[in-house]
């Protein structure tokens, strides 16, 4: 248990790996929207190809990537089966079958195929982002990507740091519920039998120690801040400093081509 | 002499209570700390060492009295970074005192606050973790180290501001018998080696024993202040507010208190035995 960590991190030393988070962020959100402009087999095409050129670049092993789809398969499905039934048909189509309120058109068929393409590249983009960059470098990079909001007065740096100390705890606190509930069952306490009413219940003698104990956390941890001089945002440096090397400016130009690219066909009819 | 580096003059301290009755902590506190000294606090849970602790870098203020760092009153805002960095404060728990998911950054979160430039901050970092001895840890993950390990990382972070005193408010009060050991090695060689004024508040008549001076604390009052080994000969005034002595103090008092000639100060094992022997063979001569 004490190795879980907010969205997986694989270490390595690819191109991918070594691009800039705000480069991969942004090249993230990019495809995305050449996703959503994608409207024929052609275009589906092209950002397949993208995604499989970047996994491949990667070194992440496409089982790894279809591992984290598990989670997702209800949704992929439900979506799936809506697309087909309740997408109608050109005027005069002739639907594949029909039987009592349900009926099937080409188009229907199309339609799901594509949802369901559309889904999976979403999150194999997104898990991509996330396995390649480590938490505290997308923090970073988001960071800086969205100072330019400070001006109207968005709170970036506070909710940074509040993201990054976050996963800076998460594994202090998976160990401190660990030992919460070695020492409730010392006492008798039922975590595993009973239906679910019963086990929310027994919840409960694990949550309270455990927020009492993270609210004294917080309070130590805010005056050790304090105590290295923390004063919010401002006149402060970082020890990393981000910088763009050729290659992100590259990165992000085919970004950019990518959805011009996918536009371009959508107009075309493709 | 020198100018100190922390004092304070007749500090008053109580925390306010809701119910308007507020229990006094500390009650006229007068002390200096010369810079470069090895000061250690002890005290009975209770006796407002703590208390004290914070007062030295502002984390609260006096309700009486004044507090001055560096020649700086602490209740002077315009000045909080000032003090704060002129004294750098570690805590118990090294849990709670770990900001960044990688050793080197948040050793570096001092001086990013402080606005040092990047090339400085990778200079101040890497000499941090080597006067702690963790520079082969510098990308790991802290949740990954022992308590020892990550104790010196808390303090890498406070060195790292470059302080001119660092105050420790019981360090290996949550340690193992090895990583007390790794910290306390670590305390001495930075006020032996570096030249830092160490403030040690403690509950460990070993780790007191090792000062160069010994404040003891009880209800909220200084109720001795010279070196270890002559606070630690008034052993029935320590017991009396409930503080043990060193077993090696403890041994020859019994013994004094038996009739036998031995002297009351030997705080190390090895200043023991000598006494010991030279007792024996003093009997052995009559």
């Amino acid at each position: 248990m004490k190795d879980i960590t907010l969205g997986q991190f694989f270490p390595g030393d690819t191109v991918v790996h070594r691009l800039d988070p705000r480069t991969k962020i942004v090249f993230t959100a990019l495809y995305i929207v050449a996703l959503f402009l994608a409207k024929s087999y052609v275009s589906y095409g092209v950002v397949l190809g993208v995604l499989a050129l970047c996994v491949a670049l990667s070194r992440i092993k496409v089982k790894v990537l279809l591992r984290g789809m598990r989670a997702v398969i209800f949704i992929v499905a439900i979506t799936a089966l809506l697309n087909l039934f309740y997408t109608a048909g050109a005027p005069g189509e002739a639907p594949l079958f029909s039987w009592w309120i349900f009926t099937v058109y080409p188009a229907g068929v199309r339609a799901a195929a594509f949802m369901i393409l559309r889904i999976l590249l979403l999150i194999s983009c997104t898990f991509l982002l996330t396995y390649t960059t480590s938490p505290i470098l997308i923090t970073d990079g988001l960071e800086r990507l969205l100072s330019p909001l400070k001006k109207i007065k968005v709170p970036v740096h506070e909710l940074a740091m509040m993201m990054s100390i976050a996963l800076r705890f998460i594994p202090t606190l998976v160990e401190e519920t660990d030992k919460i509930m070695s020492a409730q069952r010392a006492r008798g306490a039922d975590f595993d039998t009973g239906n679910l009413a019963r086990r929310a219940k027994a919840l409960v003698p694990l949550l309270v120690p455990l927020f009492i104990s993270a609210f004294r956390r917080a309070d130590e941890l805010a005056i050790a801040m304090e105590c290295r001089c923390y004063h919010g945002g401002e006149g402060r440096t970082r020890l990393r400093q981000l910088k763009f090397a050729a290659i992100d400016y590259a990165a992000f130009s085919w970004g950019i081509a990518l959805c011009v690219i996918v536009w371009a066909l959508a107009r075309c009819g493709l | 002499m020198e100018k100190p580096i922390i004092q304070t003059e007749d500090l008053r301290f109580s925390y306010p209570s809701a119910e308007g009755v507020t229990p006094v902590v500390l009650d006229g506190v007068d002390l200096a700390i010369e810079p470069g000294s090895f000061v250690a606090v002890l005290g009975h849970n209770g006796s407002g060492k703590s208390t004290l602790a914070k007062h030295f870098n502002a984390i609260l203020l006096p309700v009486g009295g004044k507090v001055y760092v560096d020649g700086v009153d602490t209740t002077d805002e315009a000045r909080l970074l000032d003090v704060r960095r002129t004294v750098g404060m570690v805590f118990q728990n090294p849990d709670n005192q770990i900001v960044a998911n990688v050793v080197e950054e948040d050793v570096a979160f001092a001086p990013e606050n402080l606005g040092v430039p990047p090339e400085e901050i990778r200079q101040r970092v890497d000499q941090a973790l080597e006067i702690v001895d963790m520079s082969q840890y510098a990308t790991h993950a802290p949740h990954l180290l022992s308590g020892g390990q990550k104790q010196r990382v808390a303090i890498a972070g406070v060195i790292a501001m470059r302080p001119r005193c660092i105050v420790m408010d019981e360090p290996t009060a949550m340690l193992d018998p090895v990583g007390r050991r790794e910290v306390i090695e670590t305390v001495k060689s930075l006020n032996q080696r570096y030249g830092m004024t160490v403030v040690l508040i403690t509950h460990h008549m070993d780790e007191a024993a090792q000062a160069q001076r010994l404040v003891v604390m009880s209800e909220g009052r200084v109720v001795f202040d010279a070196p270890p080994k002559e606070v630690f000969a008034h052993v029935e005034e320590m017991k009396a507010i409930g503080l043990d002595v060193p077993d090696t103090v403890e041994l020859c008092w019994r013994l004094r208190e038996a009739g036998c000639d031995v002297p009351l100060d030997c705080l190390s094992d090895d200043q023991c035995a000598q006494a010991l022997y030279e007792l024996l063979s003093a009997h052995q001569r009559a």
